[in-house]
């Protein structure tokens, strides 16, 4: 994009003057090679969201933004269900509450050099990943209806997890509010044999090793030191999760003239918060969230054992699990008042600074833990929330690095053995049921993650803590 | 009806003959977008399915396995978001694969088919299809008659 068309604030806050419907402000945070390799779109779409019913304050992108569907990816937004504020499908995406977390091993990197061939495959036979994998439970609709009322907390009674993790996800593991009444067969249908499975595209399991340490006290909070071995996983709600979004995006963009909502893109079909449609749509997201969450708790499980049969007394606490597609009520501060809001964030992850109530400690007096994934072969981040990140985009901040170039593109330059060779040359070791899905998400692919994590810090939307390298990587 | 003999997606070329049936597939983001051309509406939708099937693999798929489905939107262009879902949704919950397809359409009512497999480890699928998008949903017929139907998968 052109640095000329934006109002520049500061080194890494640009803002697009409302005009033309827009009824506030977009602010994209990027330095300014950020925005000059940006999509066109991204102005677009940030300015489109600006223009939806009873939007609080501005249309936020994160320096990570890319072009998306009525949202840009990287999107942050509010909405005062009091001035007729509006939830989006298009808003939170199709991969709803697809997310990340993290956890320590308590191992170090020498630990897993003798056994990182056999750690590998361990993980690969044992986490399902990849179009068409099914995981080991299958749910009957009773059981259905308890995991998306439940979320981590049925996983952790049903066996899979340790109840100490539920402090260290967001809801406490389980989203309120959920309704699997609003949920329909079909999308019910599709996940029944999807619990506990990777999925594909960007999705992975990584073992990964602390490479740098930006901010001592905060890594200290986290349990993290240098050469520290995490796992973290990158997944979301699976085929229910894509099956409500699509049954809803479709649902709104048709119902969007009789609600009286002037569209600036089809894509960005929503209703009002108070209307039958946005309270069935807030229910059955909000049972799509509990899904995710006891997917990635499954999933940690299965690994908390692959990791185990090599080192039975690995602790595999969690660090903690973060959601970058959702929509959630927050109270924020909005010119010196708290409000209670519905924000979106699609494509960002929510970042909460130190003392926040939902925190637990020793987390609550540095702040929240913001987990930014990589790509294959590229380092990853936690970063941490800050006080500042509230006055910016209502505690927001990136999610990862973005796509640099099209799948078709990166198919085109790079072949999926010679990618997996490249990277086992430099100790990262790849395994995937596809060579192509493995071009296609080729680590030269992805923009420069370190450059997205500086911007972010440089805006104050969070702060490094510290840079992980994988060792290990399943990709479905 | 369609011509099915047109649409073996192991015969396709990415760029469609002057007036006859093809598919593309075009740059988003991180997803892909699918477009097909044709004589006909029908034909410019099983087009644009058979780009959407290439983004999942270019192994070839047997079709041993036929699955009806039936849609139904109030536009067009609704109507491939509609039918290209359907074929998302039967690939995920039957996990199958599909190549070649057939589509009929009755005033807002969509009739298709859908021939394919079981997943196997063979086809090494790169990518999974989450849904259909309304992100540069287009579909028209040009001037010299040929349809285009196209828009962006979320993979």
């Amino acid at each position: 994009m052109d640095p000329a068309r934006f109002t520049r604030i500061d080194e890494t806050a640009w803002r697009i003057e409302p005009v033309a419907g827009m009824r506030v402000p977009a602010v994209i945070f990027a330095d300014e090679d950020l925005i000059r390799a940006m999509d066109d779109k991204v102005y677009e779409q940030a300015a489109n969201v600006a223009k939806l019913p009873g939007i609080v304050k501005g249309s936020y992108a994160m320096p990570d933004a890319h072009w998306g569907y009525g949202f840009p990816i990287g999107g942050v937004a509010a909405f005062d269900p009091d001035e007729g504020g509006v939830v989006s499908a298009g808003g939170v995406g199709f991969d709803i509450s697809c997310g990340v977390r993290t956890m320590l091993t308590g191992l170090a990197a020498s630990d897993i050099a003798p056994v990182q061939k056999a750690l590998a495959d361990q993980l690969y036979r044992d986490i399902p990943a990849g179009v068409g994998s099914e995981g080991a439970l299958t749910l009957d609709a009773i059981e259905m209806d308890q995991m998306l009322s439940g979320g981590a907390a049925w996983a952790i009674e049903r066996g899979y997890g340790e109840a100490a993790d539920l402090a260290r996800i967001e809801e406490g593991g389980s989203m309120a509010g959920a309704r699997p009444d609003c949920v329909s067969d079909r999308a019910k249908h599709r996940q029944a044999r999807e619990m506990g499975t990777l999925g594909s595209g960007n999705h992975y399991l990584e073992v990964q090793v602390v490479a740098e340490i930006f901010d001592v006290a905060a890594a200290s909070a986290f349990g993290l030191a240098l050469n520290d071995v995490l796992l973290t996983i990158h997944c979301g709600s699976r085929g229910l999760g894509h099956q409500i979004g699509s049954e809803f995006l479709k649902e709104m963009a048709v119902a969007a003239t009789e609600l009286g909502i002037d569209l600036p893109d089809r894509d960005l079909a929503c209703a009002p918060l108070r209307s039958e449609l946005g309270e069935r749509y807030l229910g059955a997201m909000r049972a799509a969230i509990n899904c995710a969450l006891a997917n990635r708790e499954i999933l940690g499980h299965i690994a908390r054992q692959a990791v185990r049969r090599f080192f039975p007394q690995a602790r595999l606490d969690l660090l903690f699990d973060v959601s970058h597609n959702t929509c959630k009520a927050e109270t924020h501060i909005v010119d010196g008042s708290p409000r209670d809001l519905y924000v979106h964030r699609k494509g960002a992850t929510r970042a909460f600074g130190p003392g926040h109530p939902s925190l637990p400690e020793p987390l609550c007096s540095v702040g929240q833990p913001v987990l930014i994934g990589g790509s294959m072969g590229t380092a990853s981040y936690v970063l941490v929330g800050t006080a500042a990140s509230e006055e910016k985009a209502f505690s927001s901040a990136c999610h990862g690095a973005g796509r640099a170039m099209s799948r078709h593109a990166a198919l085109k330059r790079w072949s999926g053995r010679k990618v997996i060779d490249d990277l086992a040359a430099q100790g990262i070791l790849i395994r995937s049921p596809s060579n192509r899905g493995v071009a296609e998400e080729a680590p030269g692919a992805y923009k420069d993650v370190g450059a997205v994590v500086e911007a972010a810090e440089h805006a104050g939307l969070a702060r490094r803590v510290v840079l992980v390298k994988p060792i290990i990587c399943i990709k479905g | 009806m369609a011509n099915l003999a047109s649409v073996q997606s192991a015969e396709l070329v990415r760029k469609a003959p002057v007036g006859g049936p093809g598919w593309e597939h075009f740059a988003h983001g991180a997803d892909i977008g699918v477009r097909g051309y044709g004589p006909s509406l029908e034909e410019a939708f099983e087009q644009a399915t058979l780009a959407l099937a290439a983004a999942v693999t270019d192994v070839p798929v047997v079709p041993k396995i036929a699955v009806t489905v039936v849609c139904e939107a109030p536009d067009n262009e609704l109507l491939l978001v509609e039918w290209l879902d359907a074929i998302i949704y039967e690939m995920a919950a039957r996990r199958m694969l599909f190549g070649r397809f057939s589509v009929t359409i009755r005033g807002r009512r969509l009739y298709g088919t859908a021939w394919g497999e079981s997943i196997q480890p063979r086809h090494a699928p790169a990518c999974e299809p989450k849904a259909a998008t309304l992100t540069e949903l287009k579909v028209f017929r040009d001037s010299a008659g040929r349809w285009t139907a196209g828009c962006v998968v979320d993979v």
